[in-house]
């Protein structure tokens, strides 16, 4: 009966309803177009600096990251392997071996990062290959390295040229080598292009005099959003010799700009819903104050104030929730459409952006929590204010109601 | 009083007095009165006089400001506001002179609703239901809304409602002063047969002539307070 009471109350006044419903769905369609856009362009962003370099998560000897020496590097290590590879979440692992070293060319030298990688298999983790501009990417037996566009430009190499290395090894062992350049690469980021050398990594352990280490074994997992649960799921599957390190930590300031957009958004829609709360609010004030002398006669004949107030906000939430739920319904094809067809950036932005380093193009996001969290919000925005009604309706008295 | 079985309603030095500061009123003062069951007793006097506030006292929906309310020989005047809604729901069936039906339900769930309350079983709550619209003559509008409904149709059905919950008496507030002399004389019918059917007692404050005619007992108030008090021998069922 109480269901019943309010569906039916909830259009006894239907122009009013829909126009309610109407602010809702506009509010929940808005918001989710923008939540949707604004996490497409983050999960972009960063999966793309994620798979510049770090990966979602390395898995290093326990602290490395914080001193990064080749003294802190790890043995191969099958067990640990076998235990990263059984987590389902968990597609590859890829090995590493990186320090720096001074790269020089005739007169001219720079400080270089220089990474041994498994060529066969960085690519699943960094897309190392798409970055190819000249040459051709380097296999695991090569003897050859890949260089950085920026650092071949400052040092005047070109492919087919000498690179040479200079530094420290394992255990302070010298460290040195010559190269032919077999590749040239490019990173949008102007920091990585000025300072990155690749070799195979036998090759750099070679280098390094570090025979079958690495610094780091980066993971290439299914989801990216999934990095926070699949870390703590392995720091329990590695015994406590090794650290596991999720991209946030790796490259905080990257956390820290994504974080920092989201609270913007959450500011955005704090504001669009504190105009949606209001529109509801008005419709809850109205339904309340007209009909105070019905629920003076409800109480009168019986009817207990806690099972009217319930009437009251059962109206209120299936109000919100049919808004709510129009407003998804409306959003699935629109944000389907743009997260098939991206929006693409034009003119002078585009090449704003691109200078920038970030891509030109406004992605969508179609993750389910983007599309449920709106009605949620709705809901909690409708039971807030059945607040005001429940309030009225703990003070009415029967008579006052009915005389006034 | 232990005596008393068949009393309904017992006031003793009931008072209630709206003070704003300014002015001090005495709505009902000090009223004194005992309704045994079965009666048919209309409250009458001018306006102001102080009849729906002694209803509303009587009724629980008010609180004296001096003096108690027994029913049945309960004192309901010590009694909380979910109590007094509770006693309500089991005791009193109420009919108001603007109907005050649940717009959004129709005849059938209006007179259904107050049993839905008292948690009647479906099975029961259907028999009632037939049987009361077959009392009050509505059958074939079992299915419509108040809007959909005439005035009388409306003050039937709201009588239907007040008796729905099997109350141990009913109280009605001008039940007629919205009616046409017809469709009054219709619904007095009606009450009067059930109170002599089935022994309901009925309390009425009003000031339609048609109603006191039919009144077995005619309580006068004047000022809030008791002035006449006949009883009469029995009341009538027009033909």
């Amino acid at each position: 009966m109480i269901f019943k009471l309010a569906w039916r109350n909830t259009w006894r006044n239907r122009r009013r309803t829909y126009i309610t419903m109407a602010s809702i769905v506009f509010a929940v369609l808005l918001a989710i177009l923008l939540n949707s856009v604004k996490e497409g362009i983050l999960f972009r962003m960063q999966e793309n600096v994620v798979s510049v370099y770090t990966g979602a998560i390395q898995v290093h000897k326990k602290g490395y990251w914080e001193e990064q020496t080749l003294d802190n590097t790890m043995a191969h290590d099958s067990t640990v392997m076998n235990a990263l590879l059984a987590h389902t979440s968990v597609q590859e692992v890829v090995g590493r071996l990186e320090s720096f070293m001074l790269a020089a060319s005739g007169t001219y030298t720079k400080a270089s990062m220089v990474v041994g990688i498994e060529p066969e298999k960085e690519h699943l983790v960094t897309s190392l290959d798409k970055k190819v501009i000249s040459g051709t990417y380097i296999h695991k037996d090569d003897e050859g390295v890949m260089i950085s566009e920026g650092l071949a430009e400052y040092l005047k190499l070109a492919v087919g040229d000498t690179l040479v290395l200079i530094g420290q090894g394992y255990r302070g062992v010298s460290a040195a080598g010559k190269y032919p350049i077999k590749a040239l690469v490019r990173f949008a980021s102007p920091e990585l292009n000025r300072r990155m050398v690749y070799l195979p990594l036998r090759q750099a352990q070679y280098l390094f005099g570090a025979e079958d280490r690495m610094t780091a074994l980066v993971l290439d997992i299914d989801n990216i959003n999934d990095t926070d649960r699949v870390e703590r799921g392995l720091q329990q599957a590695v015994d406590a010799r090794y650290e596991v390190l999720g991209w946030k930590t790796l490259m905080p300031g990257l956390h820290q700009v994504i974080e920092g957009e989201r609270a913007e958004n959450v500011i955005f829609l704090f504001v669009l819903y504190l105009l949606i709360a209001f529109g509801i609010f008005g419709t809850v004030l109205m339904m309340t104050l007209e009909r105070q002398y019905e629920f003076g006669v409800l109480m009168a004949i019986g009817m207990k104030r806690l099972r009217l107030s319930s009437v009251v906000v059962l109206e209120n939430i299936m109000i919100s929730t049919l808004g709510a739920l129009l407003g998804t319904i409306l959003s699935i094809p629109v944000v389907g459409y743009f997260y098939k067809f991206p929006i693409q950036i034009t003119g002078e932005l585009r090449e704003t952006y691109e200078k920038f380093g970030f891509e030109p193009t406004f992605y969508f996001s179609i993750e389910p929590w983007i599309f449920y969290s709106q009605a949620i919000v709705v809901l909690c925005i409708a039971l807030v204010l059945s607040v005001f009604p429940v309030f009225k309706i703990g003070r009415l008295e029967p008579v006052r109601a009915m005389r006034d | 009083m232990e005596g008393h079985k068949d009393r309904v309603i017992r006031t003793e030095g009931l008072f209630k007095v709206y003070d704003d500061g300014a002015v001090s009123l005495k709505a009902v003062n000090d009223v004194s009165l005992s309704i045994e069951k079965g009666e048919f007793t209309a409250l009458v006097g001018p306006s102001g006089s102080g009849k729906t506030t002694l209803l509303n006292l009587i009724g629980g929906l008010d609180t004296p400001t001096a003096g108690k309310v027994w029913v049945h020989e309960k004192d309901i005047s010590g009694l909380k506001k979910n109590q007094l809604i509770d006693f309500r729901l089991y005791n009193i069936g109420f009919v108001f002179q603007a109907y005050n039906l649940v717009p959004v339900l129709t005849a059938r769930e209006n007179i259904e609703f107050v049993m839905l309350l008292q948690k009647v079983g479906k099975e029961e709550r259907n028999r009632r239901v037939d049987q009361l619209l077959g009392e009050i003559g509505l059958q074939d509008k079992a299915g419509k809304r108040p809007a959909e409904l005439s005035g009388g149709q409306q003050q039937r059905v709201a009588v239907a409602r007040a008796l729905a919950s099997k109350p141990q008496f009913v109280l009605a507030d001008e039940p007629t002063a919205n009616l046409d002399s017809k469709t009054a004389e219709n619904l007095l019918d009606m009450m009067a047969k059930l109170n002599m059917d089935e022994g309901m007692t009925f309390l009425f404050s009003t000031h339609d002539q048609r109603v006191i005619d039919r009144a077995k007992r005619v309580i006068t108030l004047v000022d809030g307070s008791i002035v006449s008090d006949v009883t009469r021998e029995k009341t009538t069922i027009e033909a």
